[in-house]
């Protein structure tokens, strides 16, 4: 880790203790992300849990098309880059040939339930023995700000430019509900990383999930993490984390939808 | 011992036999047979079987096991090769060895069921985006079929490149008797660990992917795949040439359309013309050089083909207006009679010897 205290003239540094450190699994490079988004916080949560479950060197990540398509600049573990919407294809590829390796997909909203969503639901129906981790952040990120398929009714794109018209463009897709219902989900949680308190239930939810796979529990541990885009929401980090907190929750709310039953 | 077997189920068992340990497929007609073939074998025999929802998923599991420095495979025919272009581009750039079979139909769109070798643009001149090439086998028995699986896969994993066999509906149906070659699954496995994703080996990771933002590291890449072409061009050519000694005319033609020639020439020297037989087995690379050196010495080329002449391109770049080019193709899976093509051979002979006169 780079010394970043280095040329800082601070006396107190000197006795001071290091009380919150990067994980290990989390690489020191700069990330690309914008200040103050979802993104950067997940990746932190998922990197903690691996570097926990002593998994780093039997991980094997799928990274999909969007922000996202960089995770592995910043995750030390093996990773596969995967063509837009088909990450869970690609998991299912490497987790089939690799059965004892624990392997995750890391998707956005665009990736998993729009161009992906046949890959989506038939990876999870498939009960493949994964962790598909599912940033929703109603929104393109990458490609500058157009309609994902997790947009609320009313928002402004750059593709609705009058707001998102139910009439002309569908509603707002729920995906996590509905590959709760197909046998082949184990555990399907829907979370946020808008406080401290949210970002400690994240990381309980990604820490189920990985024990799921790595009990062998049998089935896809699904994890959405309900999330901001402040640059293509054009609003600050707080605002953002704000609109989530007291609006996309509503129509998306937070817990568990499926949980295993208990025996 | 010699056994009777369809195309398509020599191809599977060859790939079981060959190391194939994944595989991964959706139901296409004419090529079904090696799914099901698959789905009965190789889990028996140690290895992984999906049936996929679409050639999509199906090419991108290839991806993600490929990935993982296993031999894996699909197979398909035209329009499920077609959904899988994508996927293929990315296989290309991340340089990943897999095995891939299109049995080829007729086309365009849902077309027919009946063979064709309409998909030749899509396999050797790269049917995705960007640049990038597969190593292209034509096979032309149900043999061969088999053959090309162990020569396929290895190529697949010396080159690190998709390779591709590019058969059609009929030698995919057709039976005859085959004889699997001894192989040695231990002497033929490349050790991959120095790239694969397998998780980390003494504390080093492995990323594959084809993404770089950097339009001069892209370059670069790109720079990486040519050279390997350019090396695959001199080593990997292969090709077929019967009779063509003495050859006033020479029919180029690949694949079940090399067999049915082959038929014509023997008419045609019952007839006292002398035709000759210049067969590529590589599409990719394609053998240029000896087409070239062969064209020299003849008066007529004619090439055949099921399509409206795609591989005729290559065989005129060879040429390279040497000698006079013809040529006549069947599609929508039409397959072409050794008569048919007497007759248009004698058609073209006179057509020249007329210009000749002129
Ligand atoms: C086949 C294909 N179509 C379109 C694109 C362009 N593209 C790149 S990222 C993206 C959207 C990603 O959005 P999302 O999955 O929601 O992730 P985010 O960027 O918001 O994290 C699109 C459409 C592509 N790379 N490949």
């Amino acid at each position: 880790m780079k010394d970043f205290t280095e040329g800082i003239q601070c006396d107190y540094l000197d006795t001071m203790d290091m009380v919150w450190e990067r994980p290990p699994t989390l690489l020191d490079t700069p990330m690309h992300y914008c200040p103050g988004c979802s993104h950067s916080v997940v990746h932190r949560l998922l990197l903690e849990v691996i570097q926990e479950l002593d998994i780093q060197d039997k991980t094997i990540g799928v990274a999909p098309v969007g922000c996202s398509v960089f995770a592995y600049n910043y995750m030390d573990i093996d990773m596969q880059q995967a063509a837009h919407g088909r990450a869970t294809a690609v998991a299912t590829g490497i987790k089939r040939v690799l059965p004892d390796r624990i392997v995750f997909t890391y998707q956005g909203d665009g990736d998993l339930a729009a161009i992906g969503t046949a890959e989506t639901i038939h990876t999870v129906n498939r009960g493949e023995n994964i962790v598909i981790i599912f940033i929703n952040n109603g929104i393109y990120g990458m490609t500058g700000g157009q309609m994902a398929p997790t947009t609320l009714e009313g928002s402004v794109t750059s593709t609705t430019s009058e707001g998102r018209n139910i009439s002309l463009h569908g509603f707002p897709i729920k995906i996590a509900d509905m590959i709760a219902l197909l046998p082949g989900a184990y555990y399907v949680t829907r979370q946020s990383v808008t406080s401290a308190k949210a970002v400690r239930k994240t990381k309980k939810a990604l820490q189920k999930a990985f024990t799921n796979q790595i009990e062998n529990k049998g089935g896809v541990s699904f994890v959405e993490v309900v999330s901001n885009c402040p640059s293509g929401w054009k609003m600050t980090p707080l605002a953002s984390n704000e609109w989530i907190d007291e609006t996309i929750i509503k129509y998306y709310p937070l817990g568990d939808i499926k949980v295993p039953e208990k025996g | 011992m010699k056994r009777l077997m369809k195309g398509n189920e020599a191809l599977a068992e060859a790939a079981i036999r060959a190391g194939i340990k994944g595989y991964f497929g959706y139901p296409i007609t004419p090529q079904s047979e090696l799914l099901e073939y698959m789905s009965v074998h190789l889990k028996n025999r140690g290895g992984v079987f999906i049936q996929a929802e679409s050639e999509l998923a199906a090419i991108n599991m290839v991806y993600g096991a490929a990935g993982c420095g296993v031999r894996v495979m699909t197979s398909t025919s035209s329009p499920g090769f077609s959904l899988m272009q994508e996927g293929i581009s990315y296989i290309a750039c991340a340089e990943l060895p897999c095995l891939l079979v299109n049995v080829v139909r007729g086309g365009p769109g849902l077309g027919t069921i009946q063979p064709s070798q309409g998909d030749y643009f899509q396999a050797v001149k790269g049917g995705g985006h960007g640049d990038y090439k597969m190593i292209v086998l034509a096979p032309n028995s149900v043999q061969e079929m088999a053959d090309h699986v162990y020569l396929g896969a290895d190529l697949a994993d010396i080159y690190r490149i998709p390779v591709t066999i590019l058969a059609d509906g009929a030698l995919g149906q057709m039976m005859e008797p085959i004889e699997f070659p001894e192989y040695d699954i231990e002497k033929h496995t490349i050790d991959h660990s120095a790239w694969a994703t397998r998780g980390r080996i003494n504390g080093k990771r492995h990323v594959i992917t084809s993404l770089y933002m950097k339009p001069e590291e892209m370059e670069e890449i790109n720079k990486g795949l040519q050279k390997k072409y350019r090396d695959i061009e001199e080593k990997e050519i292969r090709f077929e040439s019967i009779q063509t000694k003495d050859a006033d005319i020479i029919i180029v033609a690949f694949g079940l359309v090399s067999r049915i020639a082959h038929k014509t020439i023997e008419l045609a020297r019952e007839e006292g013309i002398k035709v000759g037989l210049f067969r590529p087995i590589t599409l990719f690379p394609f053998p240029s050089r000896q087409l070239q050196a062969l064209s020299k010495k003849t008066d007529l080329i004619l090439t055949v083909e099921m399509n409206s002449g795609q591989m005729l391109e290559d065989v005129k770049l060879a040429v390279n207006g040497q000698t006079p080019v013809a040529f006549y193709g069947r599609m929508g899976g039409v397959i072409p009679q050794p008569e048919e093509i007497l007759k248009v051979l004698k058609e073209k002979q006179n057509q020249l010897s007329l210009r000749k006169k002129v």
